[in-house]
């Protein structure tokens, strides 16, 4: 069973010149209790995506096609009607924790704000156990419910902004770059309070992040996203063992980790969505580019139910126009363009 | 992949004096109270940000400095810098004592010691060009005015730093610039007036994967080249085992493992070092295993820890590692914090009432039981917690526990700071190792 599934989503951004094209043609499926990683460089439209899905566009974007929740379409309705989607049954995590809680506010009185808002036939001690009893899960005391926003170190307002996505129990949250201010030791707490949820609290999660690493350790299935586009969507280790796609390949060969045995990185940077280049988006930068992939925007590929990919070299041969597949000549990319 | 440091003649042991010497170094910041506070003379506090350190880095090597944040890590190396004072001790640059110096005559030493910060975006002027901004060490330093000659030593900068053709950069400014472009100009200035080390402060942390290995790697290309010796600040293991030669793990305020890099990633020693490379994450879900990370945050460096700074997060801790009153109560709101909403718990907390006796550090508590209670019951209470977790370190820590005189009594063993000591190959704070008693 599904929670979400995004059909042909497009988001543009007007701007005075042209628009923006965040996010092109992308369809999602996220199940119920799924971790799905959403990675791809700055840029890419991971976050747009995000925000796209919770009905959260900044003024001036443009939304079209589908974003299906529970048999209704989010695109197209009331500012109002996505308010009360959002919290008890969509949930957000930012990035950084440190600005999303009033800092004249206790931590209890976020909570029965919250709470107040969504689920009013609460009884205040209802509130007041369901609060601690979500803290509690994200490690926050109840010696500590009283306190300013403050009196926490960060990792732990981060916690709290999980608690307080979490206390109304939504059925999808989406995660953006949840752990990118955290150190190393707290980041692996907060992931490994995250893989939870699904079990904890039935919720599943759309991780937005550009650490590969994480997505390995935390998500059931990945989907890659590159200029506006997913070119690539499948089970993590699937994908991580045989990407299908060369951006997935070499954006996995550029993460460091303490395995890594030699640096590498993804010549160029992703294009500006103004005008982003013909045919494949990646070609620019693809060490595999052949001719067709500057002229033809590459076919959907399904390998089998939970696995696609965007790439020529999956072909359709059919589709290749003749001596499409000869290696493409391409204009040397300067050793400091990059993102 | 990393070019060897042979370069340098063959010198006798003795005379390899190290470029930079570290001899317990303090850097405290002092926090400012209230005004009714400063009123009445109160001390609000220090943060002892770099609680005695003492290190050599030798010529030509790439000391990786690593922690967390609240380590101290960037305070040291501001303070080798001159942006930080030094409380006490020693930093001997080149031979020159600098800690003392006036700010003018340490701009003489800036020459010779350069910074690279974390954020490309704010360590260039906006309304500056990058050819001005790259420039600007001269015209500081009173060193080139003509100004030909000046575009052309900045020409040849920004092209060895891979910003070639100069020309199509020296008028930008930094907000054409991506993220990699910038940090490239920020080394860039950083170089030009030829400087023998380079301080780099988490260099690539802000920029997307894709690049860092691109800048990681210009970075020891340029050391090469240019005879640099290199202090990496960062808390990332994975990007320093590249890098480092030496590598040095901070926290709070001190250093708690030092030594040859292969030898640390092969054998850490502290167990904050192996929590600290157990905490990347691993590309790889078939090789990816459950963690198990240490409890906790990093704590207020102005209220360190007793002992051990690390010890009420460490998995190995016991008797000697400086158990005290704070720990009580962390074991004791964890443990709420767990079964929050269960039954019992609020009937828990009131037994033991509040808590805030437990923040004055202390091995020896007394705290009478709440108003209504007698000290046998908070002393059972804690004993029924101790037979539900026997495993927790905590325990170990535990002396004596009574009731004496309406108090509840509990004694810890008494602390003992552990002193970095040669172990194999590294020298180690960590009384799982040390000589010190147990």
């Amino acid at each position: 069973m599904s929670v979400l599934q995004v059909r042909r989503l497009r988001v543009y951004y007007g701007t005075p010149a042209q628009p923006v094209r965040a996010v092109e043609d992308v369809s999602l499926e996220i199940g119920e209790r799924e971790v799905v990683g959403l990675v791809g460089e700055s840029g890419c439209g991971k976050s747009t995506l995000g925000r796209g899905i919770l009905g959260l566009l900044p003024e001036g974007a443009r939304a079209d096609g589908e974003v299906l929740y529970g048999g209704r379409n989010l695109i197209g309705l009331s500012p109002k009607e996505l308010r009360r989607l959002r919290g008890p049954d969509l949930g957000l995590v930012f990035q950084e924790p440190m600005t999303r809680l009033n800092p004249l506010s206790r931590i209890s009185e976020h909570f029965r704000e919250t709470l107040k808002q969504h689920e009013s036939r609460l009884s205040d001690a209802e509130m007041r156990r369901r609060s601690l009893e979500t803290l509690g899960r994200m490690g926050i005391p109840p010696t500590r419910f009283d306190q300013y926003p403050h009196e926490f170190s960060g990792g732990m307002r981060q916690r709290i902004m999980i608690a307080l996505a979490l206390v109304l129990r939504p059925k999808l949250l989406v995660a953006d770059e949840p752990t990118t201010s955290l150190d190393v030791i707290v980041e692996g707490q907060i992931l490994a309070l995250l893989a939870d949820l699904k079990r904890d609290f039935g919720t599943a999660l759309l991780l937005i992040t550009h650490n590969l690493g994480i997505v390995a350790e935390s998500c059931d299935r990945i989907a890659v996203m590159y200029a506006g586009k997913i070119v690539e969507e499948g089970p993590v280790r699937d994908v991580f063992a045989n990407p299908a796609h060369p951006y997935t390949r070499e954006l996995l060969r550029s993460t460091i980790s303490l395995e890594t045995t030699e640096l590498h990185s993804i010549p160029g940077a992703p294009p500006n969505l103004i005008d982003p280049p013909p045919g494949c988006r990646f070609h620019p930068r693809c060490p595999d580019a052949m001719r067709v992939c500057a002229q033809l925007e590459p076919v959907e590929k399904r390998f089998d139910q939970v696995r696609r990919v965007q790439c020529w070299l999956h072909g359709p041969e059919s589709r290749i126009p003749a001596g499409g597949e000869l290696p493409l000549e391409r204009e040397a990319i300067g050793v400091a363009d990059e993102a | 992949m990393r070019p060897e440091a042979a370069e340098l003649p063959p010198e006798p042991e003795a005379a390899a004096s190290p470029l930079v010497s570290i001899r317990d170094l303090r850097t405290y910041y002092s926090i400012r109270g209230s005004f009714a506070d400063r009123l009445v003379g109160r001390e609000a506090g220090v943060v002892r940000a770099v609680d005695g350190v003492s290190l050599d880095i030798r010529r030509g090597e790439v000391l990786g400095l690593v922690g967390e944040s609240g380590s101290g890590k960037t305070t040291l190396g501001r303070t080798l810098l001159g942006l930080a004072r030094a409380t006490s001790g020693n930093v001997d640059f080149e031979g020159q004592e600098i800690t003392r110096l006036p700010e003018r005559e340490f701009r003489a030493v800036r020459r010779r010691m350069q910074v690279v910060f974390q954020d490309p975006h704010a360590s260039l002027n906006p309304a500056m060009t990058i050819g001005q901004s790259v420039g600007h060490p001269f015209q500081i330093h009173g060193l080139e005015r003509n100004r030909d000659r000046l575009r052309l030593r900045v020409s040849e900068m920004l092209e060895r730093v891979g910003l070639a053709p100069a020309e199509a950069y020296l008028d930008k400014y930094p907000s054409d610039l991506s993220g990699g472009q910038k940090q490239r100009a920020v080394i860039a200035r950083a170089l030009i007036l030829n400087p023998v080390m380079l301080v780099a402060d988490e260099p690539v942390s802000m920029l997307d994967m894709s690049v860092r290995a691109k800048i990681l790697e210009l970075l020891l290309a340029l050391k090469h080249d240019f005879d640099l010796t290199y202090l990496y600040i960062t808390h990332d293991l994975a990007t320093a085992r590249f890098f480092c030669d030496r590598i040095a793990i901070m926290y709070l305020g001190r250093i708690v493992e030092i030594g040859p890099a292969a030898a640390i990633y092969a054998d850490p020693k502290h167990p904050y070092t192996r929590a600290l490379l157990r905490a990347i994450p691993e590309p790889d879900p078939e090789r990816a295993v459950p963690r198990d990370l240490p409890r906790g945050e990093v704590p207020d460096a102005a209220r360190p820890p007793l002992g051990c700074h690390f010890h009420p997060r460490c998995p190995n801790a016991f008797e000697p590692c400086g158990w005290e009153s704070r720990d009580l109560r962390e074991l004791l709101e964890a443990r709420w914090a767990r079964d929050a909403g269960r039954e019992g718990v609020e009937e828990e907390e009131a037994l033991f009432g509040d808590l805030s006796a437990l923040d004055v550090p202390s091995p020896e508590v007394r705290f009478p039981p709440p108003r209504g209670r007698r000290p046998e019951e908070i002393v059972a209470a804690l004993e029924r917690i101790r037979s539900q977790d026997p495993g927790e370190p905590f325990w170990k820590g535990v002396e004596r526990l009574e009731a004496q005189d309406a108090h509840v009594r509990l004694d810890f063993h008494p602390p003992n700071d552990p002193r970095l000591e040669r172990t194999g190959e590294v020298d180690v704070a960590c009384h799982l190792y040390g000589s010190a008693p147990r």
